[in-house]
């Protein structure tokens, strides 16, 4: 244990909440150090006497550690493995041994390689959400857990405790701080409704209390399968305590960047929480009271200290500058840190009297030293409060933005509402605990249930100042020099005060605009350190009337954004300037984390028909349609796609074919009134379908749009089948239900979705009618036997009960089996077989589109697109002129019956082996005037359609392509021009059924 | 992410449901009575209020039944949950918005 602290020189012999007889090693850029379970990486390397990161960004400025937290804004590090994690804050990165990390310059790379671990996500609701675990935290959590609710308490360190870490010397309600945050902790484990989750941040919260987190398992734990690296939690809180504390502000002052300038309280956090001296001669240099427990802190360490402290003399007995002159130390009062020495760290501070404007007065002296210890105030953490869109107020006494008021159904408590002080950090957590769990029916035992009357805004706000002490307001120290080049606002960005100065000098007003043109904010760190010293940077650049100016209405804006006079001031508060917008993340979340297991196959469910391993194994190419994913076409050897799909289209129209067509939507719907339901849905008559026969019909919406087409059979007085797309089916089943429950709930129907109970094979082309007679042997196939749009219930050659119908897609005589899912692929197996002898061929989704094509059969959704009738589609006939139905009458408004409409043609290339693009747009040969073909015709060209399907047909032999042409019926022997890609080809406009006209072939 | 309270099933997340748009636009009785204008209104004019909405909700990952909600636009808080054969709970008038169309 000697030999590991003789080789840790940062290190003090006792103290700090760390485990001495577990020491780790690290490395770092390849240098091997050690520290101990318990620290963080900075820690350690505080521990080791090593202040110095990575570069910083852009300027390449030397970097040391700032923070002791998930604000820092320079200790970036990526951590390397399987996959390399970059970015990550040193400060809170939990030392485990053998953990290999390299500084990086303020950026990291991505790791190309696959992230191997696993990642999960959580859903929970619990009454009392407590985020933040220091004394108000852990207090609302004890009290909020004491009736019984379900609490979750929420810290994003590894350990509980939160500043109480970093004093250990307070005494909190009769113990010393780590007793009594042991206590709590073994309260709460014990507790049966209370769930304790440390290294977990909540990142996000929304309305109605959904609050979102990223838990960060132990990573020195071992790695097991099913155990997942991280978890990003999914909770809706009855009520929400934010305990969540305040950031140290830094002060902006020449060259306040060189490794060595550090946060006061992350110096004392170091020193009290892990006994590590990140200096032995320390300049204090601070504008409040807080930093004087810092002081102290290093005294007690053996470190020399001298105080600089903006504010003037304060003799009072009591006061912390009196205190420290009792305890020895020098305090330089009404003076200030103007300058560094020193580059690579610091050897000194230069330092200066400050007058009541805050300029300099008299010559800088050089005060000697290796740490400067900054204190600039406090900045509660409003983020979660805030990405609630929660008000806040400037606080000029505490000189930060505090919580005017909590979020509806929220508590502050604590650091994060402007109490500093410990024992009032406990009476506030208490009592918003009390309060949260009083407010969802979990009073305390013996509490008579009335609410906890809350502390008014006045006596709190006394009793914060009191405890706060007096702040001086230094935005920025000037430097001998007048320069401000090097005074970092945002060290992460490297942006300073004279980038501030530059974009308020390109007139620039609003913060909003101040942070995009400089960038301050916009790192990892979320400008935590940053955006208040922005604001008030602004109130020393801007007048009153430049904030006057900007627009109201952003959050943290103060309404009330003038002086008691109501005049403009000549310098506005930060309260008139206002803040930045608080988003999610507060701290940084990994991709990874948030698709927890969602990647890869996971990532979207892919649905696949019984026979899908038949088509994966004789080779077909899939194509997703919706969450499906069908077979597109089966290439033969060495076939391209034209040439399987040739073969395919030739074999459907010339001998037999067969397709999988599970994935169209099926629902059954049943009820007396079923055929007066489907009478109003369809634009079709449906009352007297008879009993074994189908119908092709079309839905529209209200407007009178096509929204869906497909067969329906009636299996009985009130019994359907519904067929619809395949990618229409989950919006068919709502459209059904939505008007069954909203307008006709006095009509007897219901509706089920059975597209995964059936499977579907078609059977198609002139030679069909011998597979099916050699599948169903008890079955009249005949053309007198089995008419079309017929169907029959039979038992297969197989023993498989069978619902075989007569409709074609394709316009050739066709069968399609229906059988349960069960048995899809061995029916699908036995068609091939029954089909051997004649060379059946399975034909994919291209197939299936060129053949309904060439008979103009459209597609809902290719050929329509939502505002689309079926008058539009020719489909006239499909339409009822006697009764009510969806839609109706929107046929007879102006707007569609006026002409000028898109509707459904064929469009033929003069060119017959040339296949327009889909969306090719057709025009007016006259629309392109003197062009020449060079370049590009003079815009603009009036458009007449566009090409909504386009192929090669077998049975045409040539190209051809269905379109959406203004008038187009009118048009039809027109020449007119379609344009691609800025080629224009001459096209006839035609009839949209090109094959088969009569009808001749459906009968076979 | 709101918490509503499905009539049927009892409080649910947000995405258990499907918004419906605004509530108490009935189909009209007939359509062959309206003017075009009319029946323009009914399919395309919906009140878009700061304030109290009462809309339809559906569990469509529960139940699957419709039902309808008074919504704050701004705050999201729901105050009243009712069935879709029940008019609005609070008494404020309800049908589709003639008053923007006429403005």
């Amino acid at each position: 244990m000697t030999q590991h602290q003789d080789r840790q020189p940062g290190r003090l012999e006792r103290g700090g909440v760390i485990d001495r007889g577990q020491p780790l090693e690290f490395t770092v850029d390849g240098t091997r150090l050690t520290g101990y379970a318990g620290d963080t990486l900075a820690s350690a390397l505080v521990g080791e006497g090593r202040l110095r990161v990575g570069d910083s960004i852009y300027r390449g400025r030397p970097r040391g550690v700032l923070s002791a937290g998930v604000e820092e804004p320079n200790a970036f590090v990526r951590v390397n493995g399987d996959t390399d994690e970059s970015m990550l804050p040193a400060t809170t990165l939990e030392l485990r041994d053998g953990l290999d990390v390299t500084l990086l310059d303020g950026i990291g790379v991505l790791d190309p390689r696959a992230d191997t671990h696993e990642y999960d996500k959580m859903h929970v609701h619990t009454d009392v959400a407590v985020i933040g675990s220091g004394p108000a935290g852990l207090a609302a959590a004890r009290e909020a857990a004491a009736g019984g609710a379900r609490v979750m308490l929420f810290e994003q360190d590894f350990e509980l405790g939160g500043s109480l870490l970093a004093d250990p010397s307070a005494i909190v309600a009769g113990q010393s701080a780590l007793d009594h945050v042991a206590a709590a902790a073994a309260e709460l484990e014990a507790a049966p409704e209370v769930t304790v989750l440390t290294r977990t941040s909540v990142f996000g919260s929304y309305d109605t209390n959904y609050l979102v987190a990223l838990e960060k398992r132990d990573e020195s734990a071992p790695r097991r399968d099913g155990v997942s690296r991280q978890r990003v939690w999914h909770v809706t809180a009855g009520r929400v305590v934010l305990a969540v504390g305040a950031f140290e502000r830094p002060i902006v002052f020449s060259d306040n960047d060189v490794p060595g300038v550090m946060l006061a309280s992350a110096v004392k956090t170091y020193v009290e929480r892990w006994a590590a001296l990140p200096g032995r001669d320390v300049v204090v240099f601070t504008t409040n009271d807080s930093a004087y427990e810092t002081a102290h802190s290093l005294l007690r360490a053996g470190a020399g200290v001298t105080v600089v402290d903006a504010r003037p003399e304060d003799t009072a007995a009591g006061s912390a500058q009196e205190a420290a002159r009792q305890a020895g130390l020098t305090v330089h009062t009404a003076s200030a840190v103007v300058g560094i020495e020193g580059v690579d760290h610091v050897t000194g501070a230069w330092v200066a009297r400050l007058d009541d404007d805050g300029q300099i007065a008299g010559e800088p002296h050089l005060v000697g030293g290796d740490l400067v210890a900054v204190s600039g105030g406090w900045t509660p953490n409003v983020s979660l409060h805030s990405q609630r869109q929660g008000k806040l107020a400037w606080d000029d006494a505490l000189a930060g933005f505090v919580p005017s008021a909590p979020v509806h159904g929220q508590l502050v408590a604590g650091a994060g509402n402007g109490t500093y002080a410990t024992d009032d950090c406990v009476t506030e957590g208490a009592r918003a605990g009390r309060s949260a769990a009083l407010a969802v029916g979990f009073p305390a035992p013996g509490h008579d249930g009335t609410p906890v009357v809350p502390e008014s805004a006045d006596v709190r706000g006394a009793r914060q100042h009191r405890a706060a002490g007096t702040v001086r307001q230094v935005w920025a120290v000037p430097a001998p020099d007048g320069s401000l080049d090097t005074h970092f606002v945002d060290p992460h960005r490297d942006n300073t005060a004279a980038d501030v100065l530059r974009a308020t000098g390109a007139g620039l007003r609003s913060v909003e605009h101040v942070k995009r043109y400089t960038s301050i904010g916009t790192g990892i760190d979320q400008g935590k350190t940053s955006g208040v010293n922005t604001m008030g940077l602004l109130t020393q650049l801007l007048s009153g009337h430049d904030v006057k100016a900007i627009p109201a209405g952003q959050p943290g804006q103060d309404p009330e954004g003038t002086t008691a006079s109501g005049q403009p001031a000549s310098r506005p508060t930060p309260g008139e300037i206002g803040t930045t917008t608080f988003r999610a993340p507060f701290t940084p979340v990994a991709f990874t984390a948030l698709a927890g297991r969602g990647r890869g196959v996971l990532f979207d469910a892919a649905r696949t028909s019984p026979a899908h391993p038949w088509h994966v194994a004789h080779g077909a190419l899939f194509e997703d349609v919706g969450q499906w994913k069908r077979p597109w076409y089966y290439p033969k050897d060495g076939e391209d796609m034209d040439a399987a799909v040739a073969r395919e289209c030739r074999a459907a129209r010339e001998g037999v074919a067969f397709m999988d067509a599970t994935t169209l939507g099926k629902i059954e719907i049943r009820g007396a009134d079923a055929p007066e339901f489907l009478n109003r849905v369809y634009t079709n008559p449906f009352l007297k379908v008879p009993v074994g026969k189908g119908r092709y019909g079309v839905m529209c919406t209200a407007s009178g749009m096509v929204m869906d087409d497909g067969v329906t059979l009636r299996l009985a007085d009130d019994r359907f089948f519904m067929t619809t797309t395949t990618g229409g089916a989950a919006n068919v089943l709502d459209w059904l239900e939505e008007w069954s429950q909203t307008e006709w709930p006095e009509l007897d129907v219901t509706f089920t979705s059975v597209t995964e109970q059936w499977s579907t094979v078609a059977v198609v082309g002139p030679r069909s009618r011998e597979v099916i007679a050699a599948m169903a042997p008890d079955l009249d196939v005949s053309k007198e036997g089995f008419g079309f749009m017929e169907f029959r219930e039979t038992t297969l050659a197989s023993g498989i009960d069978a619902r075989i119908c007569r409709i074609t897609f394709s316009g050739e005589l066709a069968f399609e089996i229906n059988v349960p899912s069960w048995y899809g692929l061995a029916v699908w197996e036995d068609v091939a077989a029954a089909g051997a002898h004649l060379d059946i061929t399975p034909y994919g989704t291209e197939t299936m589109h060129v053949l309904r094509a060439e008979k103009a059969f459209p597609i809902v959704g290719q050929d329509t697109d939502g505002t689309v009738t079926p008058h539009d589609l020719g489909m006239d006939w499909i339409v009822s002129t006697k009764k009510e139905f969806i839609g109706k009458r929107s046929f007879s408004t102006s707007a569609l019956c006026a002409p000028g409409r898109k509707q459904l043609v064929s469009v033929l290339p003069v060119d017959h082996s040339l296949r327009l693009p889909e969306g090719s747009q057709i025009v007016e040969a006259s629309a392109l005037g003197d062009y020449t073909g060079e370049g590009l015709p003079a815009a603009p060209i009036p458009m007449l359609g566009f090409v909504t399907s386009s192929y090669h047909s077998q049975a045409l032999g040539r190209s051809f392509a269905l379109a959406l042409v203004k008038d187009g019926p009118t048009r039809v022997g027109q020449r007119l021009v379609a344009s691609f890609r800025g080629e224009f080809v001459e096209v006839e406009v035609a009839e949209p059924v090109l094959y088969d006209k009569e009808g001749a072939r459906r009968d076979g | 992410m709101m918490v509503i309270n499905c009539p049927f099933c009892g409080p649910r997340n947000e995405p258990e449901y499907t918004y419906g748009g605004q509530a108490h636009v009935a189909y009209p009785e007939s359509p062959d009575q309206l003017t075009d204008d009319e029946w323009g209104q009914y399919l395309f004019y919906r009140d878009n209020p700061r304030g109290t909405h009462a809309e339809r909700w559906r569990h469509s990952a529960g139940c699957r039944k419709w039902f309808n909600v008074i919504r704050t636009t701004h705050t999201y808080v729901i105050s009243a949950v009712y069935p879709i054969s029940e008019m609005r709970p609070d008494g404020s008038a309800t049908g589709f918005a003639t008053q923007e169309a006429g403005s």
